[in-house]
């Protein structure tokens, strides 16, 4: 059994930390399969602003996601230190832009705080929750909230 | 191999058996009486018969058994299978396969369908031929022979299920009964060297020989050397001639008298003279000798020209033939088509006797095809990487290594081309689904419609054709049910009674061509019109059309619907329809013409896998244009660009206008037209007719590409067919030139591109 395996056996997630722009955000390790360097994306047509284009993937059309665009935020101007998180969501496998990978974290459920009623709705769609640690304040994102969007509003 | 293995493999079999019974029901329904064809019926079902009873798969041997019983009555010309008759035959066929695959699957078949068809199978055998059949010129014929031929010795009759077929003739004497001068031969015929050398033909003779009486031809090639030793200009082949003739022993030397000094032949009265000893000869497997090849010689010589025969060198050709055919790779392999010349046919044969035919085809995992395309793909890809990289860091260029690159690269060519040839399947299996489902639907509506084929033999790729067939049966369906009318209305309207379904596949500049073409009432513009606005498509007082107002029924919004069906043109689902084909990268177009019928086009690349493209530069981007679309490129020239209305462009070429779209603008890449004198127009022809000059900013050069789905891992984007990677490893988009044609003329109403040119 795999580490990971055995950690979600005992309640525990493990979490990838990231951070875009001065604000910390986690996803599941689980739906992570690489993290690589950035590398210049070849730009779509029609798409919406946060698709930064595509990239090959050993062989594999890759698309990019300004995570950053994506959450409402400023779009980022990439350059050879950011960073792509490659991700599984669903049957799809994307790559989100982001500033930097921070840690891993393994939390229990009862450490992800409900997250607090707020006004906007960009903000209830993908998050799912709020971490507190080492005073930091980490944001769990549902990468499926993102992405299912994605294919809805290019459709 | 385990049980389920052997089970798999014997499915996998009933399925070929099901296409062949199918395809020979289908002659016979149009008139085909030639005994092979109902032999080759009965031995289909004969089969799966034996197999399942193997297995203990009760249902299916009891089904199969009747079918058999009654298949054997037209085989012994007991039962003239007149269209009623067919019709049940045809039904059969359906249940047979429903039970096969219920077998399979574990499911389970409507038991009332297969005992209603079992008491009208039987019925049919007990000579109960239902009224509506046997023509009347042809009953009195059965009736006559019935006695002669039921004791034929082939005659099923044996109940376990298992039972050997022997390759009877049951041609022979089919013109009359048998006639007391006709006699049986055994002509052992062995050609020289000096035949061929003297400008005769093997084949040619048994042709001739052919003529003068039923015959049964097997060839040994024990002769043949190997590879190595073979002389291409000898003869190493000796045929065993079984002929039953009424011309006598004189009349078969006679065929052979110009050759007789250049080859042995050896004529002799055949020892029990019975004419039912075919197959006995313990040594030789008996090999039945296609006589309509020979029949055929002179046109297949013009027909395939790679397989041109000089007679003079026939013999080297048939030695060659048979040697590639028992060497034969599964590569180049991809089913050995029957229509060969004569020399390959007998080569062919030659090789059946051997136990080769078997080996020259090969069952493959298809995943293990898909994986060795991928490689091959990824071969590309890098070779094009390297050739790169190489011209970048080598000035002079005259290089070794540029000429072994050179040579890679058509190595990597014929590979990968040798590759996607093993994936190349005919689109017959897939036209033959089809007339199931006309048969099924017409019979539920309460119309009779003949489906027409033609051109099953034209290949494509294995998955084009598994994708296929969900839209075709869809089309083919709405045009049963919606498109053709009832015969009452045919009739009332000057027509044939019997509707038709034209369905065809050809190759058209490096893409398949299908077209669903039906003579029903066409579609009533006026109705479609009024369901889109009805619908909000289309604004009421929308000028369209009549092409516009037929492309309609491919909106979404007109599946949707309810009580769609009774529009007498289509409409139901067809926006699935147009969605999975250009899932495929294919195009879709209708043409109706009201009481005539419509027309349904589709055109689809031959692969999925790999394109030639032209690689441009647009706006900074690099993009490739399908090599199929563009009919020449040129450089435009400030004289022959006008400016017309506000903001559209056209370009003269000789003495036509066309017009200019720059790609760069309608991708959304720039935001002001660029300056067409300063780029490249690349004249296009769309499938939906009309060309128009796409602007690019330069043209990189011309490139075979590996087509990368961007819907794997992202969406459909308009104006884009798909991906690819170039050498540098970054990604290049491959433009949907149709897709921007139709957005530049606006004519896509609401659709994913509203884009001003």
């Amino acid at each position: 059994m795999s580490y990971a395996a055995k950690n979600l056996v005992q309640g525990n997630r493990e979490l990838i930390a990231f951070r875009i722009g001065d604000q910390e955000f986690c996803v599941s390790i689980m739906s992570v399969r690489e993290i690589r360097g950035w590398t210049p994306a070849t730009p779509l047509p029609h798409t919406p602003s946060y698709m930064m284009g595509v990239i090959n993937l050993r062989g594999a059309v890759l698309p990019i996601m300004d995570l950053s665009s994506r959450l409402g935020m400023k779009p980022v101007e990439p350059t050879a230190r950011h960073v792509i998180i490659v991700a599984q969501v669903h049957s799809k496998v994307v790559g989100l832009l982001v500033d930097a990978v921070s840690d891993i974290l393994t939390v229990t459920d009862e450490q992800i705080q409900p997250t607090p009623e707020i006004s906007s709705d960009l903000e209830k769609q993908y998050a799912r929750g709020i971490l507190a640690i080492d005073k930091r304040m980490i944001c769990l994102v549902e990468l499926g909230a993102l992405i299912v969007d994605t294919e809805s509003e290019a459709a | 191999m385990d049980m389920n293995e052997i089970k798999e493999i014997f499915f996998q079999e009933c399925e070929e058996q099901l296409a062949e019974l199918e395809s020979g029901l289908l002659k016979m329904n149009d008139g085909d009486r030639d005994p092979e064809t109902v032999n080759a019926v009965f031995r289909a079902v004969h089969s799966i018969k034996g197999g399942a009873g193997a297995f203990g798969l009760d249902d299916l041997v009891a089904f199969a058994h009747v079918f058999e019983t009654t298949l054997d009555c037209v085989r012994s010309n007991k039962l003239d299978p007149g269209p009623e008759v067919m019709k049940v035959m045809l039904k059969s066929a359906d249940v047979l396969a429903d039970l096969t695959n219920a077998a399979r699957d574990g499911g389970s078949v409507d038991a009332a369908r297969s005992s209603g068809l079992v008491k009208e199978l039987e019925a049919l055998a007990n000579g109960e031929v239902p009224v509506a059949a046997a023509p009347v010129a042809a009953a009195p014929k059965p009736a006559a022979k019935a006695p002669a031929k039921a004791a034929a010795p082939a005659a099923p009759t044996d109940d376990s299920g298992f039972q050997p077929i022997p390759f009877t003739f049951d041609g022979f004497g089919e013109d009359g009964e048998p006639t007391i001068e006709a006699s049986t031969f055994d002509v052992t015929f062995k050609p020289r060297r000096e035949l061929y050398a003297k400008g005769n033909e093997a084949a040619l003779l048994l042709r001739d020989l052919s003529r003068i009486g039923e015959m049964s031809i097997f060839c040994n090639m024990e002769d043949l050397p190997s590879l190595d030793d073979i002389d291409p200009e000898a003869a190493y082949f000796t045929w065993k001639i079984q002929i039953k003739t009424e011309k006598g022993e004189e009349g078969i030397r006679q065929v052979f008298e110009f050759a007789e000094w250049d080859c042995d032949l050896e004529v002799k009265l055949h020892e029990t003279d019975t004419g039912a000893a075919a197959g006995e000869e313990p040594p030789m497997v008996p090999v039945p000798f296609d006589l309509s090849i020979l029949d055929d010689t002179d046109e297949a010589h013009e027909d395939t020209e790679e397989h041109h025969v000089d007679a003079t060198v026939s013999a080297a050709v048939e030695a060659a033939e048979t040697a590639s055919n028992v060497m034969k790779l599964a590569a180049d392999s991809a089913k050995v088509e029957k229509k060969e010349t004569p020399a390959a046919a007998a080569a062919a044969a030659a090789a059946a006797q051997n136990n080769a035919a078997a080996g020259q085809t090969i069952r493959v995992d298809l995943d293990r095809v898909d994986r060795l395309i991928n490689l091959v793909g990824e071969l590309v890809i890098n070779q094009a990487m390297l050739s790169q990289s190489v011209i970048e860091n080598d000035n002079n260029g005259a290089s070794s290594i540029n000429m072994g690159l050179e040579e890679l690269q058509q190595l990597t060519r014929e590979i990968q081309d040798s590759v996607m040839a093993i994936r190349a399947q005919p689109v017959k299996p897939v036209f033959q689904r089809m007339s199931r489902i006309v048969r099924e639907v017409a019979d539920m509506v309460g119309k009779t419609i003949r489906l027409v084929t033609e051109g099953e033999n034209t290949e494509v790729d294995k998955t084009v054709i598994d994708k296929l067939a969900e839209p075709l049966t869809h089309m083919i369906r709405n045009a049963v049910d919606h498109g053709i009318e009832t015969p009452e209305k045919r009739m009332a309207a000057g027509k044939n009674p019997e509707g038709t379904v034209k369905l065809t596949a050809k190759h058209r500049s490096g893409r398949i061509v299908i077209e669903l073409v039906d003579d029903g009432a066409g579609i009533n513009r006026e109705r479609v019109r009024q369901k889109a606005i009805d619908n909000d498509l289309i604004a009421a007082d929308a000028n369209l059309t009549d092409e516009e107002i037929d492309n309609l029924i491919f909106m979404p919004g007109f599946s949707t619907a309810d009580k769609i069906s009774d529009i007498s043109g289509r409409g139901v689902g067809m926006d699935v329809v147009k969605r999975s084909i250009q899932a495929l990268g294919g195009r879709i177009s209708i043409s109706s013409r009201p009481g005539h019928g419509s027309t349904f086009t589709m055109s689809l690349p031959l692969t999925l896998a790999v394109l030639d493209g032209m690689v441009v530069t647009v706006a900074g981007q690099t993009l490739v244009v399908p090599l199929t679309a563009i009919v020449e490129t040129l450089q435009p020239e400030a004289q022959n660009i006008h400016s017309f209305g506000s903001n559209q462009r056209l370009i003269s070429i000789r003495n036509s206008f066309c017009p200019l779209v720059d790609v760069g603008r309608i991708l959304n890449f720039r935001a002001t037209q660029a300056n067409p004198i300063e780029g490249v127009a690349l004249l296009v022809e769309s499938e939906g007719g009309g060309q128009r000059a796409l602007m690019v900013d330069a043209i990189q050069g011309q490139r075979q590409v590996v087509i990368k789905s961007l819907e794997a891992n992202y969406t459909h984007v308009p104006g884009i067919a798909a991906a690819t990677i170039l050498g540098d490893g970054r990604v290049a988009l491959i433009l949907d030139v149709d897709a921007v044609v139709a957005a530049s003329r606006g004519q896509s109403l609401k659709q994913e591109m509203s884009l001003a040119v």
